[in-house]
């Protein structure tokens, strides 16, 4: 129940937030804090009756109460290290992105946290549905309130880009639900037990041919969102139009919801079709690597620069789970992490910078770091991560992935490894660009409030912390990769290194 | 004719008499709350017999009507249909100068027909309810005589539907002229398990076409749009729901009986007609500017959505159509519901007649965005569980290129109802903007319950779906 009500206290609290309004703008602001706080409480109370349990249960928690039983529908959650971590960061951003519309957004403010609140409570029943149709409710859940925050509160072309985003993610979503709605008939007509919980329709047994099928109507839907090569182009528009919290969320969190999908039900319930498809995924994440990062550094608008280094940054993860070991997964799992909040760091630093200087257009920057120090150095820090420096969390994320890939492919290691050559390209360009070179005229522009000092603050420690000992974030998820990773290689006994290297790995080679 | 027959037709018996006695009413004494207050009492009694006939289901009323439990389910559907219509029409006629009483009687009336078809199981009571449907339909479209529109709408409809009847009629000169029989349970009798004889078929293709006109399914659509717009706002939201729902169900019947349409030329037929409609529905709904014609394109697109459940077939097929149906109901009555509220003194149709709503209404603006998400297909609405059963029929009989269109085609679709929600959330109301003067009492109680019904249909179908599956327990046999 305890996992229910982490979705109803954002649901209530939206709803809160958005009459508190009536009263004034300050209301909604602390309401949503406050309906965010409760949450996290949440999240530790569960941390905390658990840490004694070294080695994990599956479920940490769970809940299941029937729902339309005509159907097999249940409303099934389950909390497990991967979720865990996930709606952590999902808690921490929202924080970020209350925070961060502190000045910027002055209008609709109510309903503007109705939105946010709704978005993340989606976005964390999406992390704990444990029933397909439960996921896919939450799946589109958050989608309306997204179109909204865009909509509503973006820059200029920001309808256009509202309703891309949607279209994109709509369709490939419902090509999800057919997928589902497949996998329900087939699971039913093999065992008579029609059902749409996700731990019943694991091992489902198909034929190649069917699973494929199912497994690219998944596929396509996580791919839209993560985004890969070639259903990215939503992407560049929504987060260049975005409010910064509407940015960081769809950086931080949206494009994770895709990650997610594919750990928890693309590789675990179709083991051998993604087998056969892995080559195809990480030759398109390798691409998105290399495209994302050629791009970035293509643009003149410091916030579609961001964008497409995230889809640099996702092929990653993408590359990560389709290398199907343990390593290059939980590098995955660290990247996810990682980008989160460096990306999200960078777009509330973008926002800020704009809210200053009216631009986002990199042509006309220049030599800002005399005039806003701390604001520079705190952009340098989240570019260096950003490129990938060690000691800083997408480090350990992306040399894991790398490490992982490389028992795979070599080719494509070396490949996506140029990525990350690109990626100290833009993201010091970024730096040089906006901060160094000859001095513009500006008027006299503050330095980081300390507001915004608190949320870089927590930022630079998260992703410190993250870089120097991911380990307990490794240990966290173990058991849920493990479990992943166990569907994969249960007929592939030839390579058994693979999965027991990590302990002595983790151990030493932690930087 | 026995006493247990005319309990049996006891609901379509008190609409009958309801009109008669709101007729003589008017000729005495114009009020108008009394007419309306009346038309209520008459929708709310017919729908109260009908749990006093729901305990001797099934009962055939001679070869003409069956009363079962399908029939009392979609009877059930179109009396409350038409007791929000009432509702909804009561503050539409009080802003406008037309006479106001006549209207009630009229809508009892096309009520009364749409019931008539849902029971029927014989050519004759067939037509019957369909003539009582279409004529006063002529007269509601039409309603509003000192407005051109109108007045075209209603002219247009009657020609075309007069035409429509004649290819019914003729449709049914031929199955008759084949098989001597009009009687649903004997042709499926003589037609059972053999090929069809050329005459049948071409008389099946010819009812058809008279039944793809009144759902508006393409390429019988050519009216909806013109009419959607020109009919008042109140009838609009009839002609959506009631008059479609009722064909519907007889289309379903009739169908299944025989049980054409799951393989051979029909069903091909009826392929192409949905997937036609879906896709012509959706993307001439993209070219629109004015909202009861975007409306009137989505329904179309809606009905071929249905039309794929209709095709899956079996017990899952009539259910996903049954509980499509009412979400439809519901969503489309709550959208044109807004419209009608809207609509004083001129239709509010236009786009810019939205624009800024979600800032000036709130209310209203929740309950038409609402309503056009569960068109959408959004989750937490009825339209969402919809879609959902659709989906789940079409993907259980293996109808995957119907399966795949539907989800194109509503991709499509999607952008439309979007470009209304984006209108509502526009900056800059514009100056000089008729202002609505507050809701009547009517109005918002019948919106309010809408609304509510759509986000309860979406959360928790249960309740539905069980009732459904009750309903509809006997009715493939």
């Amino acid at each position: 129940m305890i996992l229910a009500w982490m979705i109803i206290v954002l649901l209530l609290g939206g709803v809160v937030a958005w009459g508190a309004n009536r009263f004034s703008a300050l209301w909604s602001r602390s309401v949503s804090l406050l309906a965010l706080a409760i949450d996290l409480i949440l999240v530790i109370a569960v941390l905390v009756s658990h840490r004694g349990r070294s080695s994990m249960a599956h479920w940490l928690v769970e809940w299941n109460h029937d729902w339309v039983p005509q159907f097999g529908i249940s409303f099934h959650l389950g909390l497990d290290g991967l979720s865990l971590l996930l709606i952590l960061l999902t808690l921490f951003l929202g924080f970020i992105s209350v925070l961060c519309s502190w000045n910027e957004v002055q209008e609709r403010v109510g309903f503007f946290h109705f939105n946010l609140l709704w978005i993340l409570s989606g976005i964390i029943g999406v992390f704990l549905a444990l029933d397909l149709f439960l996921f896919y409710f939450f799946w589109e859940l958050m989608l309306v309130p997204m179109y909204f925050l865009i909509g509503i509160w973006g820059h200029e072309n920001r309808v256009y880009a509202a309703i891309k985003f949607f279209l994109f993610t709509q369709v490939s979503g419902l090509l999800m639900l057919i997928a589902i709605v497949g996998l329900y008939f087939v699971h039913g007509r093999n065992t008579s037990i029609y059902t749409f919980d996700y731990v019943q329709l694991l091992g489902t047994s198909m034929s190649p041919a069917v699973a494929m099928w199912l497994m690219l109507g998944f596929f396509i839907a996580f791919a839209v969102k993560l985004p890969a090569i070639p259903v990215h182009s939503w992407l560049p528009d929504a987060h260049t139009e975005a409010p910064t919290a509407g940015s960081v969320i769809l950086a931080g969190l949206l494009l994770k919801t895709g990650a997610y999908g594919l750990l928890r039900f693309v590789v675990p319930v179709f083991p051998d079709a993604v087998k056969a498809f892995a080559p195809v995924a990480m030759v398109i994440a390798v691409i998105g690597i290399l495209y994302g990062a050629v791009l970035a550094f293509a643009q003149t608008d410091l916030k579609r620069l961001v964008a497409y280094t995230s889809i640099s940054h996702m092929g990653f993860v993408l590359l990560g789970v389709f290398a199907l070991n343990e390593i290059a997964m939980q590098g995955a799992v660290i990247q996810i992490l990682g980008h989160g909040i460096s990306t999200g760091a960078l777009f509330v630093l973008v926002g800020a910078l704009d809210e200053r200087i009216h631009t986002r257009n990199l042509e006309r920057m220049g030599g800002l770091w005399s005039v806003v120090p701390r604001m520079g150095a705190v952009t340098m820090l989240f570019a260096l991560a950003s490129l990938g420096l060690p000691g800083l969390g997408n480090f350990v994320g992306e040399f894991l992935v790398l490490f992982g890939t490389y028992r795979v492919s070599i080719p494509l290691t070396v490949l996506a490894t140029v990525g990350i050559v690109f990626a100290t390209v833009y993201s010091l360009w970024i730096v040089q660009r906006a901060f160094h070179g000859p001095r513009r005229e500006y008027p006299k522009l503050p330095d980081l409030s300390p507001r915004e000092v608190g949320i870089m603050g927590l930022m630079i420690v998260a992703i410190i912390a993250l870089g120097l000992a991911p380990q307990p974030v490794l240990n966290t998820t173990r058991t849920a990769v493990e479990n992943v990773i166990q569907k994969v290689t249960v007929q592939r006994e030839s390579n058994p290194s693979v999965t027991l290297s990590l302990d002595s790995f983790s151990e030493e080679g932690a930087p | 004719m026995t006493t247990a027959d005319l309990i049996a037709l006891s609901p379509l018996i008190v609409l009958a008499c309801s009109t008669i006695v709101i007729m003589l009413i008017v000729a005495l004494r114009r009020n108008h709350v009394l007419t309306m207050a009346l038309t209520l009492l008459a929708d709310a009694a017919a729908f109260a017999l009908l749990f006093v006939v729901w305990h001797s289901v099934p009962h055939q009323v001679a070869a003409l009507l069956i009363m079962d439990g399908y029939s009392l389910f979609y009877m059930g559907l179109i009396f409350a249909a038409s007791f929000v219509v009432a509702l909804l029409s009561y503050g539409y006629l009080e802003s406008h100068r037309e006479q106001r009483e006549e209207f009630y009687l009229v809508l009892l009336l096309a009520t009364l027909g749409s019931a008539v078809l849902v029971a029927s199981t014989h050519l004759a009571s067939f037509f019957l309810g369909l003539e009582i449907l279409s004529v006063s339909l002529y007269v509601l479209i039409a309603y509003q005589r000192s407005s051109e529109v109108s007045i075209e709408a209603g002219v247009k409809y009657l020609i075309l539907a007069a035409a429509s009847s004649a290819f019914l009629l003729f449709g049914m000169a031929l199955t008759y002229a084949d098989l001597g029989t009009m009687e649903l349970a004997s042709i499926s009798l003589l037609i059972g398990g053999k090929p069809l004889s050329t005459l049948v078929l071409s008389g099946l293709a010819m009812m058809i076409v008279g039944i793809g006109f009144k759902l508006a399914v393409v390429p019988f659509h050519m009216w909806t749009p013109d009419v959607y717009e020109g009919a008042p706002a109140p009838v609009t939201a009839f002609i959506a729901t009631v008059s479609k729902g009722g064909m519907f169900a007889l289309l379903l019947r009739y169908f299944s009986r025989l049980g054409l349409h799951y393989s051979g030329s029909l069903f091909l037929l009826f392929a192409i007609i949905a997937i036609v409609s879906m896709l012509v529905g959706n993307l001439l709904a993209l070219l629109q500017t004015n909202v009861k014609r975007i409306l009137a394109y989505s329904s179309i697109a809606h009905l071929g959505y249905l039309l794929v459940a209709f095709l899956a077939g079996g017990s899952t097929g009539t259910a996903a159509v049954t509980y499509y149906l009412v979400a439809y109901f519901v969503t489309m009555l709550g959208a044109f519901g807004v419209v009608t509220v809207l609509s004083v003194e001129k239709e509010a149709d236009a786009m810019v007649d939205y624009e800024g709503l979600f800032w000036q209404r709130p209310w209203l603006a929740v309950v038409f965005a609402a309503s056009l998400l569960s068109l959408a297909g959004i989750p937490l609405t009825a339209g969402f569980v919809g879609k959902f059963y659709v989906i789940a029929a079409g993907v259980g009989s293996s109808l995957w290129s119907l399966v795949l269109i539907l989800v194109v085609s509503s991709g499509i679709g999607l952008f439309y109802y979007l470009r209304i929600v984006v209108a509502m959330y526009k900056d800059a109301p514009r100056e000089g903007r008729i202002t609505t003067p507050s809701l009547s009492l009517t109005g918002s109680v019948a919106l309010a319950t809408l609304t509510l019904l759509l986000f309860w249909l979406g959360i928790y179908p249960v309740a539905l779906i069980h009732t459904v599956q009750w309903c509809i327990a006997n009715f493939s046999n």
